[in-house]
């Protein structure tokens, strides 16, 4: 298997994983967060803010990539305030690659997680409570692990996003072999390589391959948790 | 007195007022579907909140409008068995009967696990999902995690509703031991009469113009059989 791929290649596919591994974590509590405003929140605002959270989903990654250039970047307010507070840089390094990658992810995420939330049967938070359970306890015994498989299925889409992601990260985060070529960036890199076509092929095949699992995975997690609910209808 | 109501509830467009006192026993919230039967029992556990008025059970102030007070359902010691059961599905029979037990503070568990299941006869179901379970069952399981909670009274809503025939006579055998056995003050909905005739001490019949009390006729035994404490369960013409 490792004879399959160039040292650079192996490279690539580590790295693509590090960035979408890192870019889903930074994602849950926030997608979950957010989730849970949209499904259960009533507040003014409420439609904007769901708005706001899928304008990455439906904009040009190139002009998501270019706000994150304008917030993010050496001289944007977020980005000077994490190099100046905590030496962390964004620009041309692997965690900017993460940070564009979570962005676009982060639509995707919310909205599995908040119809996972949306399909727990309230009543059931409302039997616990009469058996003794206060709201913590309650989310955490009843409600969090009903809708558990939709939040694992929003890490896999997650993660098969952020694997895929190349607009806004070439936008934010560059090229850079080693700290930022992901994936994608590779491919188009290979692509203007006259004679490269076997890289092309191959870096493809594992795009595929890492996309497939990745669906198959999250289908899964769905259907099992619509087979436990249809379980209990009464 | 064990259930001592007086609530003003606003349902959407419909105006619920109830106002009872009523003694030991099982009481029956009685009356057509939309009088607000279902209502009134959540006020009563805490799930929802009335406009005005006051909710003491056995001497414990749940609610009072007038004090601003309104404990939440986790603190007031009722045992809910809801229609449709509500059992956690992601639960086994077990895990769904030890929920409240295990929440409840020790002073409060006046029963344990395998009395429970003997006394409802579901010993045999413990390892159980609820989704394998049928409907009768179900609901015995969900008296079964109401009275493993500790509680100090019972709610019940229409708890034979979803239950065949052949079902309902084995749960009401169950409920009456409940009433009687365990002396457990108990509200009870219900829109069917003969389930009321059968099972109330006292009937609080709920109408568009407030809430009516009149006293029970428990069909099913005179008043000396239910002052007999620890009998065994009574083989009536009803029971099959």
């Amino acid at each position: 298997m490792a004879g399959l791929l160039s040292p650079e290649e192996w490279q690539v596919v580590v790295l693509s994983l590090k960035v979408s591994g890192v870019a889903i974590l930074i994602d849950l509590p926030l997608a979950f967060a957010l989730a849970w405003l949209l499904a259960r929140g009533r507040f003014p605002g409420k439609v904007l803010l769901d708005a706001i959270v899928h304008l990455p989903l439906v904009l040009p990654p190139v002009v998501t990539g270019w706000m994150l250039l304008l917030a993010f970047g050496s001289n944007g307010p977020v980005g000077r305030f994490l190099l100046d507070t905590f030496g962390l840089g964004l620009i041309f390094r692997w965690t900017g690659a993460a940070l564009a990658a979570a962005i676009m992810a982060l639509p995707l995420m919310v909205r599995a997680i908040r119809l996972s939330l949306e399909e727990v049967d309230r009543r059931l938070e409302s039997a616990a409570r009469t058996l003794g359970a206060g709201p913590w306890r309650t989310f955490a015994s009843v409600t969090l692990p009903l809708a558990l498989p939709g939040v694992m299925a929003a890490l896999v889409l997650g993660f098969a996003r952020s694997i895929g992601e190349f607009g806004a990260t070439i936008t934010f985060a560059s090229n850079i072999p080693g700290e930022t070529r992901t994936l994608p960036l590779a491919i188009y890199t290979a692509l203007q390589i006259p004679g490269s076509e076997g890289d092309v092929a191959r870096l493809a095949i594992i795009s595929v391959l890492l996309s497939l699992a990745a669906l198959v995975i999250s289908e899964t997690l769905t259907r099992r948790s619509g087979q436990r609910k249809a379980g209990h209808a009464l | 007195m064990p259930f001592d109501v007086d609530i003003a509830l606003q349902r959407g467009s419909a105006h619920i007022a109830a106002r009872f006192r009523v003694g030991p026993g099982l009481t029956a919230l009685f009356g057509t579907s939309g009088a607000g039967k279902t209502s009134v029992l959540n006020a009563v556990a805490g799930l929802i909140r009335p406009q005005s008025g006051r909710i003491a059970v056995g001497g414990d102030i749940l609610y009072d409008g007038a004090a601003r007070l309104h404990l939440a359902p986790e603190k007031r010691a009722c045992g809910y068995v809801f229609q449709d059961s509500r059992l956690f599905p992601h639960k086994n029979v077990r895990d769904n009967l030890l929920f409240g037990w295990k929440l409840a503070p020790a002073a409060r568990r006046w029963m344990a696990l395998e009395e429970a299941s003997e006394f409802l006869g579901i010993a045999h179901l413990l390892k159980r999902m609820p989704r394998t379970l049928s409907g009768g069952e179900m609901q015995r399981v969900a008296i079964g995690r109401a009275l493993l909670s500790g509680p100090r009274f019972l709610l019940m809503d229409e708890p034979l509703s979803s239950l065949d025939e052949e079902r309902r006579g084995g749960v009401m055998q169950v409920i009456e031991r409940i009433r009687d056995e365990l002396a457990l003050p108990i509200l009870y909905v219900s829109h069917d009469r003969r389930e009321v005739d059968r099972l109330a001490d006292h009937v609080v019949t709920l109408g568009p113009d407030g809430a009516r009390v009149t006293p029970g006729i428990r069909t099913s035994d005179g008043p000396a059989a239910r002052r007999a404490a620890l009998r065994p369960v009574p083989s009536t013409p009803h029971s099959p």
